[in-house]
């Protein structure tokens, strides 16, 4: 089994490369990501797991990343917004004006890429089940259910 | 005339950097050898300091350096100042700063402040905004008139908890009870509820050896920022330099100074070196500035065929600890107490009280949020009395040109906008005339309500504006301004009316994202509503300075008169012949003969504003000009209640706002969805719950709700463009206007669903349950 006590060098894979990052055994991936890795795309909203803003994709599953111990993260395939290349759901997000501040867009858009993967034809219940873990605090939802509809399979499609 | 940039969806200038993660706020610049500053805030709403034990903490590793009241003591505030920002001998709400923790990295400097002991002395403590009024009420300030006042407009008065009171005397309020037949009262309350913008609060700063003093903070007042620096530090204006990257959200909570004064604090403690204080959830709940709390009475009178006579209005509005803005929305308030209704008799008092509860800010609204709910449930109250329905009574009434304010300002077309066809267009939209409450079945009951708003922009009368146009050498051009980027894309919509002015692509205007108060030119606060308005006047004052510098320029280098030349498509034509042209690009940067000599140089534009014509409040009767004109709108929800067990849905929100102008139309309607997607919040489930000890309770957002995708209705948006003669383009601001009247609307619908008069916020089921009780007792 992984150990670690003190500080000690982990390796992470994310965004398909291997990245070394010193951490404590109490540091959160949301931390590790940031301040070891400067991937700064995934945010601080509450580091207490109620708003999101920090998702990222483990093993391709939205995780909230200040709920994560870095430690726990090793040898697992981590994603982060700046993994995502020209996603349609980027561009969804765009076209929609699904965001104003920004801060929250890095999270609702990592969760909605692992419902895209997940359950690409979801069912509105399932969508806002998923995202229903984020909170946008500048629009009013309407953009951004416009945004993920516009890219999951629907009936009408 | 086709117009170029304006009303056209322009996607937002750093809208790719945000969905790629790029996009880079505060709290995300690594800064090498920075340190980090821990807050420890108080347990206890009112009690004396008696000990604080720091000895263990200050042995824990990398600790630098443990502050508290005593080191850098001063008293901070924009208009009172009663503030410290760490308490000194007593503290006044729980959550207040009490010590800072310097240290290495932030996990050491938490762990150090969780090994501070402090020991109070609990005091009695006010609970809400009547009873501080009381006689009898313990002060939450003691020597409140020996404070320094900012501005000479705020009364506090001694040996009370009233910091500041507005009053409005318009009219004979005699001759109007006597011309009432019908008069309606009512009371109604608004707690303190929080922004919860999705960034918490932070700031870092560095002391460099040449004196200057290096700020970087998510502030929507960079300029308000320096200059309180400056004079608290004792360091020259020019010396401070604040910058401000993209910001998390605002809504008004990041205008006022706190987490700015601590950082410097902290820096000048370890030598100067780079600290960042950033707030956790918790203390940016409860220890950072919220929104304030209410208790209003209102009594209307009308005669028998429903047109308004007379109008009282007892506003008590509570600030928390400390005053910070909340005199001066108390002053907002009051001047705009009727609503947007033509009152000739007005009465208002309205007192700004302390309480020992987190201290209050602006909030999205500028406290028209709660003195409309007041305003609006008692103009449904007053429907009820006179058997006129709801809509058809707020018709009677509305304000038009020609009409005063409650603070006397006589109304012009271009002042006050079209309130009448936004309440016509707002009924249509909502689909009034199908039944304002429908019984589905025997347990579902569909509603709506309805409710108008008006609001301006409180701004001080010396805010002023600046721009700086400046031509790069292909032809485009850099716009710097001084207005912070806090999510509603201001500054892209800058852009949009520079590019409309130079008639180019506004692909072709480029904008400076940050703010850095040594480069960007003065804007007086990222607030109000006011940035279109302001910065744009500016921009548009640089455009035509840049167009002249052009025009001449090419004049001589085309063999003209400047008469016959005009610009557009960065190309300065011949206006009888456009073939015959010279390329923008030719001239920006000075223009070259054929042999090399140049002439002119690099074309820079410059433009200022400032309103005017704005006055103070007169303290004894109200009189004054609180901004340049009103954004003037109409509101209404729809919803269906379940009587089984009272819980709801929202179904339908509706907005209509005389915007003037809508200058992006698609960006509009996103801040307007978005302020009531806030105010549907702050009318169903949020707000601030304090114990017997007045301890705050929510400060997380597992218990501090707010809504969640799914929750929310089909929102509908129109608008009214009846242009304000002093705005670019004729556009209004609308940055808070979808918040001021939408829970009034919400609730009136949730009255009327129910048949119970519901005079507060939240409405939570249980609340409509208790009072369903309480009628059939
Ligand atoms: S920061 Fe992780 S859920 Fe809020
Ligand atoms: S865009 Fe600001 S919180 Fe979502």
């Amino acid at each position: 089994m992984f150990q670690l006590t003190g500080e000690g060098l982990i390796e992470l894979n994310v965004n398909g490369e291997t990245r070394k990052a010193l951490v404590r055994p109490a540091d959160t991936l949301l931390f590790a990501l940031r301040e070891r890795l400067g991937l700064t795309g995934a945010k601080p909203g509450c580091e207490n797991g109620d708003c999101g803003a920090c998702t990222v994709l483990v093993d391709g599953w939205p995780i909230k990343s200040c709920l994560m111990l870095a430690v726990e993260a090793v040898g697992r395939e981590i994603q982060t917004v700046e993994g995502l290349n020209g996603a349609p759901i980027q561009k969804a997000f765009v076209d929609k004006f699904a965001f104003q501040c920004g801060y929250c867009t890095s999270g609702f858009i990592m969760n909605c890429q692992g419902l895209i993967n997940i359950h690409p034809d979801a069912s509105d219940e399932v969508m806002q089940e998923w995202l229903q873990s984020n909170i946008c605090r500048c629009t009013s939802y309407q953009e951004i259910t416009e945004a993920i509809k516009s890219v999951l399979i629907t009936e009408n499609t | 005339m086709t117009s170029i940039a304006i009303g056209k969806d322009i996607i937002r200038k750093e809208a790719w950097d945000k969905v790629t993660g790029r996009a880079l706020y505060n709290a995300d610049y690594a800064s090498p050898g920075l340190m980090h500053g821990v807050l420890v805030t108080s347990t206890c709403a009112h009690g004396l300091i008696k000990s604080m034990d720091y000895s263990e903490a200050q042995q824990m590793p990398g600790v630098k350096a443990i502050l508290t009241g005593d080191y850098h003591p001063m008293l901070t505030g924009p208009v009172i100042e009663d503030r410290p920002p760490l308490a000194r001998d007593k503290v006044r709400y729980y959550g207040e700063p009490v010590a800072l923790v310097i240290a290495n990295s932030k996990a050491e400097a938490a762990a150090a402040a969780s090994k501070i002991k402090i020991q109070y002395e609990n005091l009695p403590t006010v609970d809400k905004p009547s009873a501080a009024m009381s006689k009898e009420a313990p002060l939450v300030h003691e020597h409140i008139d020996q404070y320094r006042h900012v501005i000479p407009e705020v009364y506090p008065q001694a040996n009370s908890n009233i910091v500041h009171q507005v009053k409005i005397r318009k009219g004979d309020m005699n001759k109007g009870w006597q011309a009432s037949e019908v008069t309606v009262e009512g009371e109604f309350f608004l707690p303190q509820a929080d922004h919860i913008a999705m960034e918490t609060r932070n700031t870092r700063a560095e002391i460099l050896p040449s004196g200057d003093i290096i700020v970087h903070s998510s502030s929507q007042a960079p300029f308000g920022v320096r200059k309180l620096i400056s004079q608290h530090f004792g360091v020259d204006l020019g010396k401070v330099v604040v910058n401000v990257p993209l910001v998390g959200g605002g809504y008004g909570g990041k205008a006022p100074i706190q987490m700015e004064f601590l950082a410097v604090m902290a820096s000048q403690a370890v030598g100067g070196r780079p600290v960042l204080i950033a707030n956790t959830r918790e203390q940016d709940i409860s220890a950072s500035p919220s929104k304030l709390s209410l208790e209003a009475k209102v009594k209307l009178g009308a005669s028998r065929d429903g047109i308004l006579q007379a109008g009282e209005y007892t506003f008590i509005v509570g600030t928390g600890a400390y005053a910070d803005s909340g005199p001066r929305m108390t002053g907002s308030m009051a001047s705009n107490c009727t609503g947007p209704y033509k009152l000739d008799n007005v009465w208002c008092d309205a007192y700004c009280v302390y309480t020992n509860h987190t201290y209050a800010t602006a909030y999205r609204g500028f406290g028209h949020t709660s003195f409309t709910f007041a305003v609006e449930r008692a103009m449904d109250k007053l429907a009820a009395a006179l058997n006129l329905d709801p809509v058809e009574l707020r018709r009677k009434n509305l304000i038009k040109a020609g009409d005063t304010s409650p603070s006397q300002v006589i109304l012009t077309p271009s002042r006050l906008g079209d309130v009448a066809q936004c309440l016509d267009k707002v009924e249509k939209l909502i689909n009034w005339s199908e039944g304002s409450r429908v019984e589905i079945d025997n347990n579902r009951i569909r509603a709506k309500g309805v409710a108008c708003l008006w609001k301006t922009s409180d701004s001080p009368t010396d805010a002023i504006a600046a721009a700086i146009v400046a031509f790069n050498s292909d032809g485009s051009i850099n716009l710097n301004v001084g207005a912070v980027e806090i999510g509603p894309a201001t500054k892209t919509t800058l852009a949009q009316i520079l590019a409309e002015k130079m008639k180019m692509d506004v692909n072709r205007v480029h904008v400076e994202m940050e703010v850095n108060t040594r480069v960007s030119p003065h804007h007086w606060k990222t607030v109000a509503s006011m940035s279109t308005y302001m910065v744009g006047r500016a921009v548009e004052e640089a455009a035509k300075d840049a167009i002249n510098q052009i025009i001449s320029l090419a004049a001589i280098a085309m063999k003209c008169s400047p008469e016959d030349l005009a610009l557009g498509q960065e190309q300065v034509y011949l206006k009888d012949d456009p073939n015959i042209y010279i390329d923008l690009a030719h001239i920006a940067h000075g223009y070259k003969y054929p042999g090399g000599n140049t002439i002119g140089s690099q074309v820079i534009g410059r433009g200022t504003y400032v309103m005017p014509h704005l006055s103070s409040l007169d303290r004894e009767n109200g009189k004054g000009k609180p901004g340049p004109y009103w954004t003037p709108g109409a509101q209404a929800v729809e919803v269906e209640l379940n009587l089984a067990d009272y819980t709801y849905k929202i179904l339908r929100a509706a907005t209509v706002l005389d915007a003037g102008k809508v200058i992006n139309p698609k960006s509009a309607k996103g801040v307007v969805m978005g302020g009531m997607s806030m105010g549907l919040g702050l009318g169903s489930r949020e707000s601030f719950i304090y114990d017997q000890e007045q301890e705050l309770q929510n400060t997380s957002l597992r218990s501090y709700k707010v809504l969640r995708i799914g929750e929310q209705p089909e929102y509908l948006v129109d608008w009214v463009e009846t242009p304000n003669a002093n705005a670019p383009f004729g556009a209004r601001g609308i940055g808070e206007h979808g918040i001021v009247a939408i829970h009034a609307a919400l609730v009136n619908a949730l009255s009327r669903a129910a048949q119970v008069e519901l005079d507060q916020v939240p409405v939570i089921p249980e609340l409509i349950w208790q009072k369903r009780e309480e009628e059939k007792a």
